[in-house]
């Protein structure tokens, strides 16, 4: 029997021939990820080391990145300590990849991991966010834990007792038709097997609509993968991980490319054919309330988010600029957009992309979270309503729990920003 | 004896038991403040101690849902509470093992606030109506971490066999 993308990963981390769902093993980490919740990590690292004798030091600091991103800049004083200890924490320890509150190198963590080649195919990864599914876009084993956790990674290097999850394979068919993107094939899949469909699981993508698909999508369709309850979604590396990797990580090392095996045994096997997807929309409160967009045209939205670690890249400002250009946010309808990260902001720049925005009515943020997890930046009134390209619509979520929240997909954002109303972009946009 | 405290649905995010906008307040002796701050009237009870240690929330399914924020476990486990239901979404349920709150999962779980319950071996006995449930073990990998009293514990043990 054959082994999964995952299997064959945790095996390669383990030292292992062979491993299969159900075991339990300690991986070794490839790279460990956290944001302004080390504040929490540092607390529970010193924890770990009391009266052991022993200093407090981490096993590698080369393989820690930490990232600033959830409240940048610090929207109060309390997270600006918090900051500051963690940059004290960072210079003690001599971790390097550590991403601060700076124009040329900040952004989401979700964005910085993969642009800045932190993560490679193969590797075990694992971030205190739960958004870390990410990195499966790579081929990574890419997980969310908490912060104790993480103590515990960056004491012993390893994730202790890890099962070996199950893993369902998904094969997408077909192209994407005009205005239809990765996000809304995650939503849909979402939809279909609900909030709690893959938990404990791992969505393995195959087919030729992720042959065809951009890292940035595979990166918004991995990212999303743990909205279905997955530990992570992962896609096998190709030709174009290796084009990303190269040309825009500017990964010089060696890189591993690795598939699953032809006998792999899943848990199950899902098959969507994206030329009959619609676009899709996630409706309050619940991220697998999923309809198609023509069901909710014509609700009033106050507000539009676009951005996150979900829809930030280049190419979902490009696909917004496009549809935005030359027109106007509609009175009474805010437009926020907020790049994934700086270097996106800079591209988008030079694209002239963020001149359409501001043209439009829009304001264009600083890369970081934004008002995704309801901290900063764009609070709802009560009452309100948001349309958002980010991953999460629970009660609450954007600050306000007498707001709602619907997710949607760049092209669809932008579209119902023109006209502040839900509105599908194949017939409002251009 | 425990007593339900409080009944809730499918799905309850980590937005509901600890929202974002306190996320800065890290420490686990902090965080109990919280506790399911939007629920104004069950965080008030919480807060002024009505609420005894080991009473019981009962939930449906995938309880926990959403971030990876562990001050969603740390504030509960503040106030010794249990939490029992159809089943839990990954993360929290390791953090809460890992921060030694109390889950049980239990698939076919009937109550009502105020009923008593009583924890049996594998089955969870509603007193009030007399009916009894059975409950799921949890993930084998993470036994060893609970019997260890948690993972700063479990961790410790390692980084002392390490040397």
């Amino acid at each position: 029997m054959g082994m999964t993308m995952v299997e064959k990963i945790l095996a390669g981390a383990t030292h292992r021939p062979f491993v299969k769902a159900g075991d339990v093993v300690e991986p070794e980490v490839g790279m460990a990820m956290s944001h302004e919740n080390a504040a929490l990590v540092i607390n529970q690292f010193r924890e770990v080391f009391k009266d052991t004798g022993k200093e407090a030091k981490v096993w590698d600091p080369s393989r820690i990145a930490i990232i600033f991103d959830h409240r940048v800049p610090a929207e109060s004083s309390k997270t600006a300590t918090n900051q500051k200890r963690i940059r004290e924490f960072v210079a003690a320890q001599g971790i390097t990849k550590f991403h601060d509150i700076r124009g040329d190198e900040g952004g989401i963590c979700h964005q910085i991991l993969p642009e800045s080649g932190y993560v490679l195919p193969g590797k075990v990864v694992v971030g205190t966010d739960s958004h870390t599914t990410s990195h499966g876009a790579l081929g990574a084993f890419a997980f969310g834990i908490g912060a104790t956790e993480m103590a515990s990674v960056w004491a012993l290097g390893v994730v202790l007792n890890v099962e070996v999850p199950l893993t369902i394979k998904v094969v997408a068919k077909g192209r994407f038709p005009k205005y239809v993107m990765p996000k809304d094939f995650i939503l849909h899949l979402i939809g279909k097997i609900s909030a709690e469909g893959a938990n404990f699981k791992v969505l393995e993508f195959h087919g030729p609509a992720f042959k065809n698909m951009p890292t940035s999508g595979r990166l918004t369709v991995c990212n999303m993968s743990v909205e279905a309850g997955a530990t992570s979604g992962i896609v096998p590396p190709d030709e174009e991980t290796l084009r990303y990797l190269r040309e825009e990580a500017k990964v010089k090392g060696k890189i591993e490319v690795f598939g699953p095996d032809p006998d792999a045994s899943y848990d199950k096997v899902i098959e969507i054919d994206v030329s009959k997807l619609e676009p899709q929309v996630a409706c309050p409160h619940t991220v697998d309330n999923v309809k198609p967009v023509r069901k909710v045209v014509g609700i009033k939205i106050n507000q539009v988010v676009i951005g996150s670690c979900t829809n930030g890249r280049l190419d979902d400002l490009a696909v917004a600029a496009k549809i935005v250009k030359g027109k106007k946010v509609a009175r009474g309808t805010r437009m926020l957009v907020f790049p994934a990260s700086y270097k996106i902001y800079k591209q988008a720049l030079n694209a002239g992309y963020l001149a359409d925005f501001i043209k439009a009515g829009a304001v264009v943020m600083n890369p970081g979270c934004g008002p995704c997890l309801g901290v900063h930046q764009g609070a709802l009134g009560d009452g309100e309503v948001a349309l958002a390209t980010t991953n999460r619509n629970f009660k609450g979520r954007m600050g306000n729990p007498n707001a709602e929240v619907y997710l949607a997909s760049p092209a669809v954002a932008a579209a119902s920003a023109l006209k502040g109303v839900i509105t599908d972009p194949r017939k409002g946009g251009r | 004896m425990a007593k339900v405290v409080l009944k809730l649905g499918d799905d309850i995010s980590t937005d509901i038991i600890y929202p974002g906008r306190f996320m800065a307040t890290v420490l686990p002796s902090e965080t109990p403040q919280f506790a399911f701050a939007d629920h104004a009237e069950f965080n008030a009870r919480l807060r002024r101690k009505e609420i005894l240690g080991g009473s019981v929330i009962v939930a449906g399914k995938n309880f926990g849902c959403g971030s990876s924020r562990e001050q969603a476990a740390s504030t509960l486990k503040g106030y010794e509470l249990v939490i029992v239901a159809r089943n839990f979404a990954r993360i929290f349920l390791q953090n809460s093992i890992n921060l030694g709150l109390r889950t049980v999962v239990c698939p076919d779980i009937e109550t009502s606030e105020g009923d008593e319950l009583e924890f049996a071996g594998d089955k969870v006995v509603n007193t009030t109506t007399g009916k009894a449930f059975a409950t799921l073990p949890l993930p084998k990998a993470r036994q060893a971490i609970i019997d260890a009293g948690g993972l700063i514990a479990y961790t410790r043990l390692r980084i002392m066999k390490k040397s």
